[in-house]
C-alpha cells in the first residue's frame, strides 16, 4: 500500500529510528505498526487528519507517551524506560508544544536557561549569553525579563523554540506549533521554523500547514486512522497523491 | 468593666481586676505552658511539612511503589484518630524498648506524622491545578522528576496552596492541645493546672481561648502575607 516499512533504511546515520510501534488506548489502536527513520538533517512533515495519530507519534518519540509494543531509537539510543537515563535522552530531542509550555513562573530569559543550566551543568553567565543569542534569533531578546503570560502566543512559541534549541538537541519535534495560535501571529513562527530547517537542523513537524510542508519538507507522512498511509515527497504528495485517503484529505484542503 | 453592669451588690470594678487577675496572677504558668504550645507547634509544623512534602512526591511520583507506599501512609494515619495516635506514641512507644524519649519529643513525632498526611494532601491537591504542559515540558528538556517538581511544580502549586495549607497549619496549633492529655504542659493543661491555685475554671479557659484567638490570627496574617507574595502575576 505506501512505502517500505522503515523508510529510508540506510542504518545507522539516523537521528530517530521508530521500529513497529503499536499503542493502544483500551480498546483503541492509536499507532498501528508505525516505521520511520529519519536521517541527519532531514525536515520530515507529518499530515493527517484529526484523530490519525500524528501527535502520538510525535510524542512516543521522547516517550511523552509510551509504547505498547516495537522500538524507538534516537541517534542510535534505544528509548530508556524512566529514570535519570531517559532523562538525559530527553534532553537530545528538543520538543515545541501546541500550547507552548513555557514554564509560568519563571521569566523568558530564565525559561530559556534553566535547562542549560540544570541538565548541561552550564554556569549563569555561558547559559545567560546562549539564552540571549538564541532569543535575539527568534526575535524576543527585548522580552527577556518578562513572564509568559506577556507576551502574544507567537512570542511565546518562538521562546518555546529557543528553549528546545539551548539544549543543542539532536531533533527537534514540533507538535501542532501553530494551531493554537491567531492567524496573523502563524507566519512569524513559521519563519523560525523554516530558518531552522535552512540551517540543518533534523525536524519531525507535526502541521496542518500545508504551505509550510510545501516550502519545508524534504518528505512528507500521512497518516489516517493510526497508519502511515503514504510517504513521499511534498511534491508528488500535493500533486499526486497515491491513496485515496490522501485524496480524500487533499480535496477538503482545497475546497474549504 | 469587663464584666457588665448592673449585677446588683459586686461593684464592677472589682470583678473586672478579677479576670485580669487571674491572668497576670499566674502568668508564669500561661506564658510556661503557651510557651510549651509555641513549641510543640514550629517543630511539628517545619517537620510536617517537609515529611508532608516528601509524601506528597511520592504520590505523584512515576515509581509505582513510591506511590503506593505513600498511598498507605496517608489512607492509614490520616483515617487513624490523633488522639489514637498520641496514645500510641504516649503509651505504647515506651513499652516497644526502644530509646527512651521525652513525652515533647513523643508528642512531636505523633503531631508529625499525623499532620503530614494533610500537608501532602494539600500539596497534592495543588499540585494538581498545576498545567499537565508544564510537567511535559519540564520532562521534554531532561529534568529529572525531583527537578520539575522542585523547579516548577511547586512553584507554581504553592499559590493555590497557602488557604488550604493554613488550615492545616492551624488545625495544627489547636490539634497541640491534645498532648496535655499525655503528661504535657502546654496550653490546654493551664487549667487543671490553675484549679488547684483555686482559680475560676470559666475564666481560665477563656483565657485561653483568648491567647488562641490571637495566635490564629498572627498565622492568619502570615497566610495574607504569602497570598500577596505568590499572586499569580
Amino acid at each position: 500500500m505506501s512505502t517500505a516499512p522503515g523508510g529510508r533504511a540506510d542504518g545507522s546515520a539516523n537521528v530517530v529510528s521508530v521500529k513497529g510501534v503499536n499503542k493502544h488506548y483500551g480498546p483503541l489502536h492509536v499507532l498501528k505498526d508505525i516505521n520511520l527513520a529519519v536521517g541527519k538533517g532531514e525536515v520530515v512533515v507529518v499530515l493527517g487528519p484529526s484523530g490519525s495519530g500524528k501527535s502520538t507519534m510525535c510524542r512516543t518519540i521522547n516517550r511523552l507517551e509510551t509504547i505498547d509494543e516495537g522500538e524507538i531509537r534516537v541517534d542510535g539510543e534505544l528509548l530508556p524506560q524512566e529514570g535519570k537515563a531517559l532523562a538525559k535522552l530527553r534532553a537530545e530531542v528538543g520538543m515545541v508544544f501546541q500550547s507552548f509550555n513555557l514554564f509560568a513562573n519563571k521569566t523568558i530569559l530564565q525559561n530559556v536557561t534553566l535547562g542549560p543550566q540544570k541538565v548541561r551543568g552550564m554556569g549563569k553567565q555561558e547559559a545567560e549569553s546562549v539564552a540571549l543569542d538564541l532569543l535575539a534569533k527568534v526575535g524576543v531578546a527585548n522580552q527577556k525579563d518578562k513572564l509568559p503570560s506577556q507576551l502574544s502566543g507567537g512570542q511565546q512559541q518562538r521562546v518555546a523554540i529557543a528553549r528546545a534549541l539551548a539544549m543543542r538537541p539532536k531533533v527537534m519535534l514540533f507538535d501542532e506549533p501553530t494551531s493554537a495560535l491567531d492567524p496573523e501571529m502563524i507566519n512569524e513562527v513559521l519563519d523560525t521554523m523554516i530558518s531552522l530547517a535552512k540551517e540543518g537542523m533534523t525536524m519531525i513537524v507535526v502541521t496542518h500547514e500545508m504551505g509550510f510542508a510545501r516550502k519545508a519538507a524534504d518528505r512528507i507522512i500521512f497518516m489516517a486512522d493510526g497508519q502511515i498511509v503514504e510517504e513521499s515527497t511534498p511534491e508528488e504528495f500535493f500533486t499526486n497523491p497515491r491513496t485515496e485517503r490522501a485524496k480524500d484529505f487533499l480535496s477538503k484542503l482545497i475546497t474549504h | 468593666m469587663w464584666v457588665g453592669a448592673g449585677d446588683g451588690a459586686h461593684p464592677p470594678v472589682r470583678k473586672g481586676s478579677l479576670v485580669v487577675n487571674t491572668l497576670l496572677d499566674n502568668l508564669d504558668i500561661f506564658v510556661k505552658h503557651f510557651g510549651t504550645t509555641l513549641v510543640l507547634f514550629a517543630w511539628s509544623a517545619v517537620f510536617s511539612l517537609i515529611l508532608g512534602t516528601i509524601v506528597a512526591a511520592m504520590r505523584v511520583s512515576p515509581v509505582p511503589i513510591m506511590r503506593a507506599v505513600g498511598t498507605v501512609y496517608v489512607n492509614t494515619v490520616r483515617n487513624t484518630p490523633l488522639t489514637l495516635v498520641m496514645m500510641f506514641f504516649a503509651l505504647g512507644y515506651p513499652q516497644l524498648g526502644l530509646p527512651k524519649l521525652d513525652y515533647t519529643v513523643l508528642a512531636i513525632i505523633a503531631l508529625t506524622l499525623y499532620t503530614a498526611t494533610y500537608v501532602a494532601e494539600t500539596l497534592r491537591s495543588g499540585i494538581n491545578t498545576v498545567p499537565l504542559g508544564q510537567a511535559e515540558a519540564a520532562r521534554a528538556i531532561g529534568l529529572t522528576f525531583g527537578q520539575s517538581l522542585g523547579q516548577i511544580i511547586l512553584p507554581q502549586a504553592m499559590r493555590a496552596v497557602v488557604p488550604p495549607m493554613f488550615n492545616v497549619l492551624i488545625a495544627l496549633l489547636k490539634n497541640t492541645t491534645i498532648a496535655a492529655g499525655f503528661s504535657v504542659l502546654e496550653a490546654g493543661a493551664i487549667r487543671a493546672f490553675l484549679s488547684e491555685r483555686g482559680e475560676p475554671a470559666l475564666v481560665v479557659l477563656l483565657w485561653v481561648a483568648a491567647i488562641f484567638v490571637v495566635l490564629v490570627l498572627l498565622l492568619s496574617l502570615l497566610q495574607r502575607y504569602f497570598e500577596k507574595k505568590w499572586r499569580v502575576a
